[in-house]
């Protein structure tokens, strides 16, 4: 009797690992829930479709001419932007002035309209990095690894019509795109976006400096390494 | 009188509690051992509507998590990216390939790819990925070596036990702030990651939630 029991054990332990495998097994089984209680609530929750609506999208489309809840208003001159170094809040926005737009009417305005800091610059570095340098190079050269694997007529920062460009024309390039660019308005939010054209134009005069542009006090520092 | 019982019949009852004593230890074990997201979860990794490889993207051409999962900073929910982070490159590079039809099918109609989700907290807990992020812990000690992965499986299981494991010592995982999105760095050993990880904990008051409240909320 224990003989035929062990056995009959055996075989259904061997049987019963070949189904259902081992733990950490890479499947493409949906994974079972145990206790489904609540774990799926009828809530939206967000990059989840929903039934609710006809086109399933949970996130819905932003209703043209309407600011989404949780997003910045629109920031006006008398209201300026917070200047602490912070950024808290996510600011995306459909306003119509200089700084959201980069023109003042209907020509490109020049000068970055939040404070240029140590911190800012350093912000717009990374952003940089992150956002640009995949296609810019990080000296701004046109030269990024995309490039190399057929992404054609990058441009290149260190060129006198981007040198001379204003900077509302770069911020506007960034949030819309220009020609075979598309735009990073949608994933760049505002303050961040006059941080990487503060840093552009930290590219661009780092290749296209003279000596009188340096602090009288770290000339004989860049001297004493000159070739 | 004659026997009615053969004498075999005497051990029966040992038989069966030995018997009842197997099959309750392996019923155990086998709940213990499966009944657990650590097999439920880990390793799930189903076909993606699009081949991406994080491989590719992430180790060969250098690019930031954050370049496409650009919200993962600010936000409580990692976004996957939209169509148009993807045909920022490809509507130049592999503008033809097959493996790629599905983002340009998106592209001209306007409707989203529809990726496979992976990793799934229950409705039930307040998962947030910003408080994660810009606190030290790195995309690597929740998802795994995700950089080298060609198709995303799930590495790690996600249960609450998990969570807590490292809620109740998180110096053992928390690394210095330029080395979030590098999922390559390692801790030189692990007595450097004591101290390191002590050492942030104390200045950075690093405190994670252990009461209910904290994640059912
Ligand atoms: C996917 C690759 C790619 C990325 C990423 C990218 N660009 Fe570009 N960029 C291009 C290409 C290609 C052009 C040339 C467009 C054209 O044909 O005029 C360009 C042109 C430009 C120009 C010149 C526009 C003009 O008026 O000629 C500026 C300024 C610029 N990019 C800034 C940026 C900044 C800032 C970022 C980061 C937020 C960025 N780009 C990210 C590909 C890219
Ligand atoms: C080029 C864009 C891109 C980059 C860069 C990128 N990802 Fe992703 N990631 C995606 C896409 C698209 C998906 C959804 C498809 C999939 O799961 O393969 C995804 C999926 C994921 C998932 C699984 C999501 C789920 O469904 O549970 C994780 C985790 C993840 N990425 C982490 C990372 C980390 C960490 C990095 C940085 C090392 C990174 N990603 C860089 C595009 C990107
Ligand atoms: C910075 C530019 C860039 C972005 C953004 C980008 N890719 Fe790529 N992708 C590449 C490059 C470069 C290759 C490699 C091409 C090669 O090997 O020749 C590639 C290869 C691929 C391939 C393999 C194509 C083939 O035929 O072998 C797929 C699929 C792919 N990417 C999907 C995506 C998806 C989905 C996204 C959006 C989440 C995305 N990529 C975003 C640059 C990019
Ligand atoms: C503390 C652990 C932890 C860290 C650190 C972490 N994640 Fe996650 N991630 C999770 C959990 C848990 C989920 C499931 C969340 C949910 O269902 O709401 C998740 C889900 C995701 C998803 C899928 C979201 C979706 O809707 O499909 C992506 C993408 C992702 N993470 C990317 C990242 C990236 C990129 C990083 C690093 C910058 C990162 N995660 C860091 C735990 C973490
Ligand atoms: C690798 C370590 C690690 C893992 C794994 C981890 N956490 Fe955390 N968690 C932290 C740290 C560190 C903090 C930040 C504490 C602080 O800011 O003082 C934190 C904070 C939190 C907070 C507090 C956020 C707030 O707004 O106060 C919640 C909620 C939370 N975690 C939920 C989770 C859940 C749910 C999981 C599992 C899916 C998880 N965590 C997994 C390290 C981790
Ligand atoms: C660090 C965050 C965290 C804390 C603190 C926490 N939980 Fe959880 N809890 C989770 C997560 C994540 C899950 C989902 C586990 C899963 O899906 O495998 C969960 C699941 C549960 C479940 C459902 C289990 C199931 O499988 O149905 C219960 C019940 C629960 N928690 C009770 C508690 C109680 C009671 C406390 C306080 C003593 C607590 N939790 C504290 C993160 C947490």
């Amino acid at each position: 009797m224990l003989r035929t029991f062990f056995i009959v054990l055996g075989l259904s332990l061997v049987l019963l690992v070949a189904v259902t495998g081992l733990r950490g097994q890479k499947g493409k089984k949906t994974p079972i829930e145990i206790f489904p209680d609540m774990d799926h609530q009828p809530k939206v929750k967000s990059q989840v479709p929903s039934g609710f609506f006809a086109d399933f999208r949970g996130d819905r489309l932003p209703v043209s001419g309407t600011v989404p809840m949780g997003y910045a208003m629109p920031v006006s001159k008398e209201d300026p932007l917070p200047d602490d170094g912070k950024y808290a809040t996510v600011q995306f926005s459909s306003g119509t002035s200089y700084e959201d737009t980069g023109r003042f009417g209907d020509h490109w305005g020049t000068g970055i309209p939040i404070p240029v800091t140590a911190e800012l610059m350093q912000r717009g570095g990374e952003r940089y990095m992150i956002f640009c340098a995949v296609c810019h190079g990080t000296s701004g050269a046109g030269n990024g690894v995309a490039g190399q694997y057929g992404m054609a007529a990058i441009a290149s920062y260190h060129q006198d019509r981007l040198r001379t460009m204003s900077d509302g024309e770069i911020f506007n390039t960034i949030t819309h795109g220009k020609n075979t660019m598309l735009g990073y308005g949608g994933k760049i939010p505002l303050n961040d976006r006059w941080a990487i054209v503060a840093y552009v134009r930290a590219l661009q005069l780092s290749q296209n400096a003279t000596m009188a542009d340096v602090p009288p006090e770290k000339r004989a520092k860049l001297e004493a390494v000159k070739p | 009188m004659s026997n009615f019982f053969p004498r075999w019949a005497n051990w029966v009852p040992l038989k069966l509690l030995l018997i009842a004593v197997v099959l309750t230890t392996v019923l155990t074990g086998g709940v213990w051992y499966y009944f657990t997201p650590k097999y439920t979860r880990v390793g799930y990794m189903p076909d993606q509507p699009v081949p991406f490889s994080h491989s590719i993207h992430v180790e060969q051409l250098g690019m930031d998590c954050r370049y496409c999962h650009s919200f993962v900073e600010v936000s409580g929910h990692s976004n996957v990216p939209d169509t148009q982070t993807c045909m920022a490159c490809h509507s130049q590079i592999k503008s033809t390939s097959p493996k790629l039809a599905a983002v340009r099918a998106s592209w001209e109609s306007g409707s989203p790819v529809q990726w496979v989700r992976i990793h799934k907290a229950p409705d039930y807990v307040y998962f947030n990925h910003a408080v994660h992020v810009n606190r030290g812990v790195s995309c690597f000690s929740c998802h795994g070596q995700i950089n080298n992965m060609t198709t995303v499986w799930q590495a790690e299981p996600q249960s609450m036990a998990w969570c807590l494991e490292c809620h109740r010592a998180p110096e053992k995982f928390l690394r210095p702030p330029s080395e979030i999105y590098n999922l390559n760095w390692r801790p030189a050993s692990a007595a450097q990651q004591l101290a390191m990880g002590t050492q942030f904990k104390k200045e950075w008051n690093i405190n994670p939630p252990l009461t209910c409240g904290g994640c059912h909320r």
